[in-house]
């Protein structure tokens, strides 16, 4: 078990320091527009020439590079172009807000998914039907679409919920969690019969398999059966699948945070996007990053626990 | 991003298979019409989705604007069909982009393998860890907002799902017999990659065309939605944006881009299912044509009124008249057409036959247990009186373990790879015959030694991937007698494994019974192992019962033909095999 975690710690560490350079690669082509994009159309060539020096664009790519990630390992991603604010105290501060939805709705993909997928499975009939339907929608709606007709419905019209705004979790739980509701709702629906899918057909094979034939006849009960031999069988390609998925999820989570004024790194990136805030988009996209590789090494682990031939194999 | 997508058919034929298609049809039918009206956008009657006066502000649908009008008075259907243009063309982009680059890599990748595959596999991994639009954010931080750029770079980001299943496609068929003969023949690559794998990947180029499409859609309509777009031009992202700014007063602005998005991508995703669902026909065999009527289902639940004969006294077992079948309607085919035999407390029967006789599925139904959509048709099957055939699952699995037991024919499939063989034997035991944890442990692991398990705390502990194929099915035969059962069925215990193994995994059995005295249904094509343990033997040929008897009379004058050629194939087999016992016993 430590070895198996050990080898995907540094192969997560590899992802990050190798996509920390790509990200560096991507702004390239695009370096001298940056000084022009922050002045504005006006300013002159003089003055952005001068904006350039200022904001250390003029550095050869490596020097730039070499200067960035040694802030960063330290935990520093410079300045944000336009205040005095760290980039690093800005995704603190916006940080829980991401982490709440995406723990929120993974927890929830999983129990909903796994719980779906498995009754699909045992019972087919109409509630697997019902899967194949939702299935398509869900591959046909982006989340966020699904989130503006939650917003309008149960926030507009009905009022049952805060439309936009976030309430830390420790300043009230109960406006926290009513300030997720909706966006938590609707990147779940938007992912979670996908994951159930998965489940869905692995519990298929794991229904017809052998092993379960000779588990029945020992006359153990039904319940007990799918609680133990079909859950353990059927998680590691419905968890895989969970993984996967938390990528698109949080890339849905920006347009959600945007569409329900949510705080979080997903209106950061947004904001500095759309004025060429360097330092704070690449600090965004690292965040995202590291959160990908520590779900994606959490949700290896879990394999590793459910499926022994994962855990002794490593 | 389909599993199934991989496999690799020909696409010949396809065509008329997706034609047959109701839904495939229709949505192929809505893509080719939104992409016509979206081309025709300049030349259809159409109001100027730019110019619009504020006085003719949000108006509901009317002759001269059919869905209304938006915050400053322009025409809603008329944005919507020249922003389909802008969106279909970025989603084109994307998956253009997506294709030129992962299509080559992946059938290289997956043709030669080596340094390609490694490096364009990593790059995979790297791609897939990456939210996309976070990247599509930063590029436009710096090269300021353009949704070609972003579609290009998004398909770029895309690759990967092609490189993916091209990859897979080409591997498989890599395998083939018919691309290794080509190899051997000496024809050169460029035209084995063209007549066999360019053939095999085109369809799952186009399914996964579809499905990225879809991807592509709701993601520039994620960008155009956040701003990062050209503001100047409609597109359904920038209408869904000015329409929710307005979600108080004029909810229904966001419903027709909605919708908009919502249709094509349902279409599409149908579209690409339906394609998906014409290969994988093409894979399965013809379906079966109704020849057999089927029988009549009155009797199906009911025990036959009238046994044909009453069951002998000191029956533990009593089949009558089962017949078993398969398909969605029962009896569509049926494997078992009415067999009756009786096992008596303590006697061992063999069930002879070749496989497909219908010997195992006989098995099952005593079980309980026959796989997906068999089930028993009409007949009886009594234990110890007891009608089991309308039992409801839940009084079977309480019979299970401590009335009937079962030990399977292949060791290593049977036993749960999830769980310790340890827990697999204790489970039953505590829950069954109600023992203490501690009891259930000492219980099991004196059954592995029953066994002749060497080093039971070992095995108790191990993982069932762990063992070999004779010590997996010691295993489970202990785990089949553990709670004590008066009748163990036995489905070829001991064909999958070596013959060294063979003659001990025999001798376990014939002792345990003999300790016991349970009952047992020995299910076999070996009339070796029928000499070996058996006091009475039933023929099954084509799912009937042609001869029953006891085992001298059998073995030493059959009377049916069936079993006197089953006899005489086996006797060349069986005098090797018993040869082989010979030098074995002699040698240890």
């Amino acid at each position: 078990m430590g070895a198996l975690l050990l080898k995907r710690a540094i192969s997560g560490l590899t992802l990050v320091i190798a996509i920390s350079f790509l990200a560096q690669l991507l702004i390239l082509p695009g370096i001298d527009n940056i000084a022009r994009n922050v002045l504005g159309e006006l300013a002159s060539e003089e003055q952005v020439a001068q904006k350039a020096t200022e904001l250390g664009l003029d550095r050869p790519f490596f020097v730039r590079y070499a200067d960035w990630i040694w802030g960063a390992v330290q935990g520093d991603f410079g300045t944000s172009f336009y205040s005095t604010q760290s980039v690093t105290a800005a995704i603190a501060s916006r940080l829980p807000v991401t982490l709440s939805l995406v723990i929120l709705v993974t927890v929830l993909t999983a129990l909903i998914a796994f719980a779906l997928g498995i009754t699909a499975a045992v019972n087919r009939g109409w509630i697997d039907r019902l899967l194949q339907v939702l299935v398509t929608v869900a591959d046909a709606l982006p989340a966020f679409v699904i989130a503006l007709f939650l917003a309008t419905v149960f926030a507009v019209q009905l009022h049952w919920f805060p439309a936009t705004g976030y309430v830390p979790l420790t300043e009230s739980p109960l406006g926290w969690l009513a300030s997720l509701v909706l966006p938590v709702a609707a990147m779940t629906i938007s992912g979670v019969v996908g994951v159930a899918q998965h489940v869905r057909s692995s519990a298929i094979t794991v229904l017809r398999s052998d092993y379960l034939r000779t588990r029945r006849s020992r006359g153990l009960p039904t319940r007990y059966i799918l609680a133990t031999t079909v859950l353990r069988n059927s998680a590691t390609p419905g968890l895989a699948a969970l993984a996967v998925q938390v990528v698109g999820l949080l890339g849905a989570s920006v347009v959600i945070e945007m569409v329900f004024a949510l705080p979080g790194l997903g209106s950061l990136a947004v904001q500095a996007a759309l004025r060429s805030d360097i330092p704070v988009i690449l600090g965004v996209l690292m965040t995202y990053v590291v959160i990908v590789v520590v779900v994606n090494l959490l949700v290896d682990l879990l394999i590793a626990w459910v499926n022994p031939k994962v855990r002794l194999r490593a | 991003m389909s599993a199934t997508a991989n496999v690799p058919v020909p696409t010949t034929g396809i065509t008329r298979r997706l034609l047959g298609n109701g839904l495939g049809v229709a949505s192929a039918i809505v893509i080719l019409l939104v992409i016509l009206i979206a081309a025709l956008a300049p030349v259809l009657p159409l109001p100027s989705p730019d110019a619009g006066e504020l006085a003719d502000a949000m108006q509901g649908p009317s002759p001269a604007h059919w869905l209304g009008t938006d915050t400053t008075g322009r025409d809603i259907l008329s944005r919507l069909i020249w922003g389909a243009r802008v969106n279909l063309l970025g989603a084109a982009l994307a998956v253009v982009v997506a294709l030129v680059l992962g299509v080559p890599v992946g059938i290289i990748a997956g043709y030669y393998r080596g340094w390609v595959d490694s490096v364009s596999g990593w790059v995979n991994d790297l791609i897939m860890a990456l939210p996309g639009i976070i990247v599509l954010l930063a590029v436009s931080a710096v090269v300021g907002p353009s949704v070609w750029l972003a579609m290009a770079i998004f398909g770029v980001m895309l690759a990967p799902a092609y490189f993916r299943i091209v990859r897979a496609s080409v591997l498989a068929v890599r395998g083939e017999l018919y691309v290794d003969a080509a190899v051997v023949a000496g024809l050169p690559d460029s035209r084995i990659l063209f007549r066999h794998v360019l053939s095999v990947v085109r369809a799952p180029i186009l399914i996964q065309g579809a499905r990225l499409a879809v991807i592509a859609i709701a993601i520039q309509a994620g960008l155009e939605f956040l701003g990062i777009g050209d503001v100047t031009v409609p597109s359904w992202g920038g209408m869904l944006n000015e329409g929710f700014r307005r979600v108080y007063d004029a909810p229904l602005l966001i419903l027709w881009p909605s919708l908009a998005i919502g249709i094509v991508s349902v279409a599409l995703v149908l579209f690409a299912n339906a394609l998906r669902d014409a290969l994988e026909d093409r894979t399965q065999p013809l379906r079966r044509t109704r020849r057999h009527p089927a029988p009549a289902t009155a009797t199906a639940s009911a025990p036959s009124a009238a046994p044909a004969t009453e069951a002998p006294s000191g029956s533990l077992l009593s089949v009558r008249d089962l017949h078993v079948g398969y398909g969605y309607r029962s009896g569509e085919v049926e494997v078992v057409h009415g067999i009756s035999f009786d096992i008596r407390a303590g006697e061992v029967l063999g069930l002879v036959g070749e496989s497909g006789s219908g010997k195992s599925q006989t098995a099952l139904s005593i079980l309980g247990l026959l796989p997906f959509g068999g089930e028993i048709t009409s007949g009886s099957i009594r234990l110890d009186g007891r009608e089991l055939t309308t039992l409801g699952e839940r009084r079977y699995a309480a019979l299970r373990g401590t009335d009937i037991a079962y030990v399977p024919q292949e060791p290593m499939s049977n036993l749960d790879p999830t769980f310790t063989v340890g827990s697999q034997l204790v489970v039953p035991l505590r829950r069954k015959l109600g023992l203490s944890a501690r009891e259930a442990r000492a219980r099991a692991l004196e059954l592995l030694e029953r066994v002749g398990i060497g080093d039971p705390e070992k095995v108790f502990a191990s993982y069932p991937f762990q063992l070999s194929g004779g010590m997996a099915q010691r295993v489970l035969i202990a785990g089949a007698v553990s709670c004590g059962p008066r009748l163990l069925i036995a489905d070829e215990p001991t064909t999958a494994l070596d013959v060294t193994v063979q003659a001990e995994v025999l001798e376990i059995l014939r002792t345990l019974q003999r300790e016991s005295g349970m009952s047992v249904l020995m299910v076999t094509h070996n009339f070796g192992v029928v000499a070996d343990i058996c006091d009475r033997v039933a023929v099954m040929s084509q799912g009937e019962l042609v001869e029953e008897g006891d085992v001298r009379t059998v073995l030493r004058s059959p009377q049916h033909p069936y079993t006197i050629s089953l006899l005489e194939a086996m006797l060349d087999e069986s005098r090797t095999r018993d040869d082989l016992d010979a030098t074995e016993k002699a040698g240890v």
